[in-house]
């Protein structure tokens, strides 16, 4: 007992800030320069015109605002000899992303309700695969897709590459919505079937609706991470349907002559804002996504 | 009313996985009757209405509901209803929704659906909740809910996994008399699982005593109470708990005679199941039927602690051998610990168990 400290505990407890605290503040504030900082930059040098581009300052603000890099990226940015900007990519990565986010989470909860709820036939084994093909990396699969699709005559389609997105996102979605559905009291899924009620029945009409919260985890973790794919949109989408991250590398690095910083950062900041409009969007809703991303490892 | 279907299990075999959880099991159940299972957490009783119900699968054996082998069927396909121990409503749809789930998937036309829905609720006195979600009800209205589920299927079988285990003491006496009152206007045929001896004993027509996987006892609540088949029913039903007493039966001067706990009990209002069995065995007798006064056979017993329990007290004392039992007093009675009074057994009243398998002698 330390003879100074005399005051009897009433109350609410004094507020008692130490020098470890004020030490984690400056490490966390340190931190978030060291992410903002590159944001800061791109977002400056894309609001800034060539020539002050050239001076040199990245740090600087512009001296003089001009959306002219964003309208360029967006509407007249060339790949190759296109020159119709980002906005084609924006439109087949939205043509993509739809399908496939429905699809994904359509067949991920079936197949993880049937595996959790119904006695089917060596779920177990179903399950183990599914999460083994989780865990090893996906290029592994990408040659003998692209000569079975061929073979189906669907690769190169936009059919294709949605069919690419719910077979990679399967693990992960099964693996979400089973755990979500083997959590819910067994007697809730027993009274339906007294009721009378079917496979699809107890799915549609109670696991479901259920099941909101999971179908938006789900949307956040597959809406980010489809839209954020690179490698399979630019092998199995084709031609015609580039996603934007594919157009924004051929916009970035097909540039001849001088280097056009601003509508580089510009169109870069236009393909990030889907998944940005997600983060800030969902809220706490992020978070339970990236916890349930963890599991996935 | 026309006739309602009887339940009858036929050597049933249910196992979880390598798990035995019952065997070899038989059971009745006529048209009409209040059967309650009862018996400790794990024994096996939620299984065995779950196989009723068709919700788990047996390995061996046969069901049969009203005349009909139902072994294979779907459980909408047996003509019962279940109520759950955890409610188990449905959390996104309304009272009235739940309770017409049913119904819908079967097809029911919708004025049929809202007459039922109706009546069950003014049976249940839900009408006012009908709107509600589960998560807006106390647990008495989800209890109710989960009752009138289950009758809008007007079925002739109704399965209740101890629905009111999650209640406190005062709704579940109340919703007791109200279980009962249902079952003598629907007549219809009832399981009740519950290990509640009070829910039992005040509902049953007979009670089906079950440990471990296997059925003790089937018999009526007064027998099932008065003349326990071994000493594992004996101590599971009662409360407060059923004495006992370990000693030995033997034959002195032509006349059974029980020696034990210091004390040496003449057995001559017993009526044993067969011949006198000479050896070692358990004496039990409930805290009741211990009487206070004068007799040949009684001994003085020190009052050690006094329980008082409302309309009487349960007093705890000694045997001159030093085992301790409990005795049931009318009043308060002004008794205290350290009091003496004469005490004895009457024979009539006490149960005798083989010491080695615990059956009634
Ligand atoms: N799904 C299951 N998988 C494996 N074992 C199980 C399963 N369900 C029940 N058991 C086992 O079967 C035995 C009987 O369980 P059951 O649920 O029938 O008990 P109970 O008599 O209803 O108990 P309680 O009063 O606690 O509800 C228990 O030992 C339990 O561990
Ligand atoms: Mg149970």
């Amino acid at each position: 007992m330390s003879a100074g400290n005399t005051a009897i505990p009433a109350g609410p407890r004094p507020d008692r800030t130490s020098a470890a605290r004020w030490g984690l503040y400056a490490f966390l504030a340190i931190s978030a320069l060291f992410f903002l900082t590159p944001l800061y930059v791109m977002i400056v040098t894309s609001l800034k015109s060539m020539d002050e581009i050239r001076a040199g300052y990245i740090l600087q603000f512009p001296a003089e605002f001009t959306v002219a890099a964003w309208t360029k990226a967006w509407n007249s940015a060339c790949t190759g000899l296109n020159c119709n900007g980002i906005k084609v990519g924006f439109f087949n990565s939205v043509r993509i992303l739809v399908p496939s986010v429905i699809v994904s989470i359509a067949v991920g909860s079936l197949t993880g309700y049937a595996l959790s709820l119904w006695r089917v036939r060596g779920a177990d084994v179903i399950f183990g695969a599914l999460m083994v093909v989780a865990f090893i990396p996906y290029q592994v699969f990408i040659y003998p897709l692209v000569r079975i699709f061929s073979m189906a005559g669907i690769n190169q389609t936009l059919f294709g590459i949605v069919v690419i997105h719910t077979i990679f996102g399967l693990p992960t979605m099964t693996l979400l919505f089973r755990n979500y559905f083997a959590s819910l009291p067994p007697d809730l899924f027993k009274a339906a079937r007294v009721d009378g009620a079917g496979f699809f029945q107890i799915f549609w009409s109670i696991m479901l609706p259920m099941a909101v919260p999971m179908i938006v985890v789900a949307m956040i973790l597959q809406v980010t991470g489809i839209w954020n794919d690179f490698i399979l949109g630019l092998v199995f989408a084709g031609r015609e349907n580039l996603p934007m991250t594919v157009q924004l590398n051929n916009i970035v690095n097909s540039t001849q002559g001088e280097r056009a910083y601003n509508v580089d950062m510009a169109a870069t900041m236009l393909t990030a804002l889907v998944p940005l409009a997600v983060y800030f969007g969902s809220g706490r809703w992020f978070v339970r996504g990236i916890a349930a991303g963890a599991v996935k490892g | 009313m026309n006739a309602q279907p009887g339940v009858s299990l036929r050597d049933i075999k249910i196992m979880f996985g390598t798990v035995k959880v019952l065997e070899g099991l038989d059971l009745e159940v006529a048209p009409s009757e209040f059967l309650v299972l009862l018996g400790p957490s794990g024994c096996g009783k939620s299984t065995l209405l779950n196989a009723v119900a068709g919700l788990v699968e047996v390995r061996a054996g046969q069901i049969w509901i009203g005349g009909k082998n139902v072994t294979w069927e779907e459980p909408k396909d047996r003509g019962i209803a279940m109520v759950f121990q955890s409610y188990a409503l449905y959390p996104r749809m309304t009272v009235r929704q739940n309770m017409s789930f049913g119904l819908k998937v079967a097809g029911t036309p919708a004025a049929e659906i809202e007459r039922r829905v109706g009546e069950a609720a003014e049976l249940l006195r839900i009408g006012p909740l009908l709107d509600r979600r589960p998560s807006e009800l106390s647990g008495g209205q989800r209890q109710r809910v989960a009752i009138g589920r289950a009758l809008v299927r007007k079925v002739g079988v109704y399965l209740f996994d101890e629905p009111l285990s999650n209640l406190d003491a005062q709704l579940r006496a109340e919703l007791r008399v109200e279980i009962k009152r249902l079952h003598q206007q629907l007549g219809a045929t009832m399981i009740y699982v519950t290990h509640d001896q009070i829910e039992a004993l005040t509902l049953a027509d007979r009670i089906a005593v079950m440990h471990s996987g296997v059925i003790q006892q089937l018999d009526t609540p007064a027998r099932i109470y008065r003349e326990p088949k071994n000493r594992f029913v004996a101590s599971f039903v009662g409360s407060p708990a059923m004495n006992f007493i370990d000693g030995a039966i033997s034959t002195q001067a032509s006349a059974p005679v029980f020696e034990g706990g210091g004390l040496r009990i003449p057995l001559a209002g017993y009526v044993f199941a067969a011949d006198v069995p000479a050896g070692p065995a358990t004496l039990g007798i409930r805290p009741e039927h211990v009487t206070v006064g004068p007799a040949p056979s009684a001994f003085e017993a020190a009052v050690e602690i006094v329980e008082p329990m409302g309309a009487d007290s349960l007093v705890w004392c000694r045997t001159p051998g030093g085992t301790a039992f409990s005795l049931r007093l009318s009043g308060e009675g002004g008794i205290r610990p350290g009091d003496r009074m004469p005490v004895s057994f009457p024979s009539a009243a006490v149960s005798l168990f083989a010491k080695a398998d615990g059956a009634r002698l």
